[in-house]
């Protein structure tokens, strides 16, 4: 089974959020990065999957260099070899296209995203990659089994969980429990460092372009109640915050 | 050039989040000097589809067709489709949720359409069309630039707030042209909490964490939350420990909510839980640490212990009632 996973650089989940040059460019200085911790779902079930089945496991990144470490460790943790496309990745629709004709030349039997990047939360592009490639997508799967050509997907829903089974090839979005998050062992770290990371150039234009960037305006004092006068809190929010 | 709104329907009715997106687009129509157009798949009746005449809509394009009644995203997307180019439309708008996201994205790749997610705002027309969109899970936002003649925007929760009129919109039946290729995911079952209220939908959250020590404790969380009306949501590891189902979930990792009000009880307040609430309009924390980092974050805190304060909440609520 081939098997593509399309991974995010993001920062840490800890990370203090800022902005440079007037607003206009994220400010990386003092962050960490992490690979999306939806996308770190998609990797370990792939893993898993290979062992089980046999195949090959690629990871994709559109991104530009400094995404190579994170790229390197999804190596360590199992996958074989990965490509980058180097470009800034800001625009959903041109990410897509990077993936889907990489998709297009590859045939691979299944193409595992994350339910949404943490960075843009859009949750678009494994629709977008699918469309493109004409064939099904699902997301947020929670559980996936692949007996010889069908996949056995268990999908989130609101207030529950549906069972879909469909066939390959498809595009799936994930989230957890599909997998236990894998950590890198030596032998995996050490193997990383020779696997293949070939980088290519991107096709084609984005649709939109972000100017600006802002913070939420600082939130004002908390009010605190007495425990002993709890119940004036439904008061307030009644007549001040007039939210009951 | 319309404006089309994708609407999901509950039992018929246009979903509250949904009517949000249609006055959101009624008013973009209304800046545009357009139109706004409804589409609304799956069975429902007339009176309740003219309904969104209310938030501003004209027309209602109605697809009814039997194997539309369960919701499939590749169809669906096809039949938002075929309406855009039936209606002339140039901008498609609809909540964010799971099936829109999915719908939204496949018809995007299909009209090669500029889309943009977690929309906050009206777009500013004065200079192109730039959206404000949440990014880092409501950590920033971001001013886009949509460039494409077409445009999708999903819309956040709150992102306006909407203003009824008694005007009802004209209901039509549109049959669009399905094809068997879009039918090849199969449903197989479906299980779904039957009376709870839907999280993401929302106006009134009452959440609980690893303070309420068990899953044995949480009628305490549920007497509150059903005097309120309110839906039940929780702490990561509260799911990860299964006292409570993963959907229940807020965070980084899990549902983002925007409600009116989230009470916040026995939970710490850890960024990645933050993440998904921090646009929420009102907080309040309920927590016996006076140093738990959510004070930082709330707007009311109550410095207690969680089964003496849930309990005389809920008194306080059905006595004000
Ligand atoms: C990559 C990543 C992603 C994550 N994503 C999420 C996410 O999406 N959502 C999420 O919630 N977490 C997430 N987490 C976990 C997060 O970091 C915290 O560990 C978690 O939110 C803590 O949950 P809690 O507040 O319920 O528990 P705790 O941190 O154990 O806090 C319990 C709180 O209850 C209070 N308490 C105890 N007893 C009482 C009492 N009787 N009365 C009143 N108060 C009491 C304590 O003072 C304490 O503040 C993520 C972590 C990582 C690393
Ligand atoms: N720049 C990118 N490079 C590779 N994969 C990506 C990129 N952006 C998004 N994805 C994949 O698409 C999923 C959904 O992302 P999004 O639509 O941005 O929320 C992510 O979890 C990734 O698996």
């Amino acid at each position: 089974m081939k098997i593509l996973v399309c991974v995010t650089s993001v920062p840490d989940t800890t990370a203090k959020i800022s902005f440079t040059d007037g607003d206009t460019k994220f400010n990386k200085a003092g962050v960490t990065y992490i690979t999306g911790p939806y996308d770190d779902y998609a990797l370990s079930r792939a893993v898993e999957l290979k062992e089980q089945h046999g195949g090959t496991v690629t990871v994709l990144n559109v991104g530009e260099a400094d995404a190579e470490p994170v790229i390197r460790k999804c190596l360590a943790i199992g996958a074989d070899d990965a490509i980058r496309v180097n470009c800034e990745a800001t625009d959903s629709y041109f990410v897509a296209t990077q993936i889907a004709n990489i998709a297009a030349q590859e045939k691979y039997d299944l193409i595992l995203m994350g339910r949404e990047s943490i960075d843009f939360n859009s949750g678009v592009v494994h629709g977008l990659v699918a469309e493109l490639l004409g064939i099904p997508s699902l997301s947020p799967v929670m559980k996936l089994d692949i007996e010889g050509s069908t996949a056995k997907i268990t999908r989130e829903i609101e207030g529950g969980k549906e069972n879909l089974e469909a066939s390959l090839p498809l595009v799936l979005g994930c989230q957890e429990p599909i997998a236990e998050w894998k950590i890198p062992n030596m032998r995996g770290i050490m193997t990383a460092r020779t696997k293949p990371l070939k980088v290519i150039e991107p096709v084609g234009e984005g649709l939109t372009s972000t100017d600006k960037y802002e913070l939420p305006a600082p939130k004002g004092a908390c009010k605190m109640i007495l425990a002993e006068n709890a119940e004036e809190l439904i008061t307030l929010l009644k007549t001040e915050a007039k939210v009951l | 050039m319309s404006v089309i709104i994708f609407t999901e329907l509950d039992n018929g009715a246009i979903k509250k989040s949904s009517l949000e997106a249609v006055f959101y687009g009624a008013e973009l129509a209304k800046l545009q000097g357009t139109t706004a157009t409804v589409l609304a798949i799956g069975e429902s009746s007339e009176a309740e589809l003219a309904k969104a005449g209310n938030f501003g809509a004209t027309k209602v394009l109605h697809a009814n067709d039997a194997r539309l009644a369960v919701s499939n995203i590749q169809a669906y997307a096809s039949v938002l489709t075929e309406a855009v180019n039936a209606d002339g439309a140039d901008t498609v708008i609809l909540a964010k949720s799971s099936l829109g996201d999915a719908v939204a994205a496949r018809v995007a790749a299909k009209l090669k359409a500029s889309i943009v997610s977690n929309v906050t705002a009206l777009p500013n027309l004065s200079n192109g069309f730039v959206v404000t969109r949440s990014i880092y899970t409501g950590k920033a936002f971001a001013s886009v630039l949509m460039k494409s003649d077409k445009k999708i925007i999903a819309i956040k929760k709150n992102a306006v707030s909407p203003v009824e009129t008694d005007a009802l919109a004209k209901v039509e039946v549109f049959s669009p042209a399905l094809s068997d290729a879009d039918f090849g995911v199969k449903l197989v079952a479906t299980h779904k909490a039957s009376s709870t209220i839907s999280l993401p939908e929302a106006d009134l959250v009452v959440s609980a964490g690893r303070g309420l020590k068990g899953p044995e404790n949480w009628g305490i969380v549920e007497d509150l939350a059903n005097a309120l009306g309110a839906a039940t949501a929780c702490s990561k590891p509260v799911s990860d420990l299964d006292w409570r189902p993963h959907h229940e979930h807020v965070g980084q990792t899990g549902i983002k909510v925007s409600p009116n009000l989230y009470i916040a009880a026995g939970i710490s307040g850890a960024i990645q839980h933050l993440a998904g609430v921090n646009s929420s309009k009102v907080i309040v924390v309920i927590n016996k640490d006076p140093e738990a980092p959510f004070f930082k974050a709330a707007d009311y805190g109550i410095v207690g212990d969680v089964f003496d304060i849930l309990p005389r909440l809920t008194k306080a609520v059905l006595a004000a009632k």
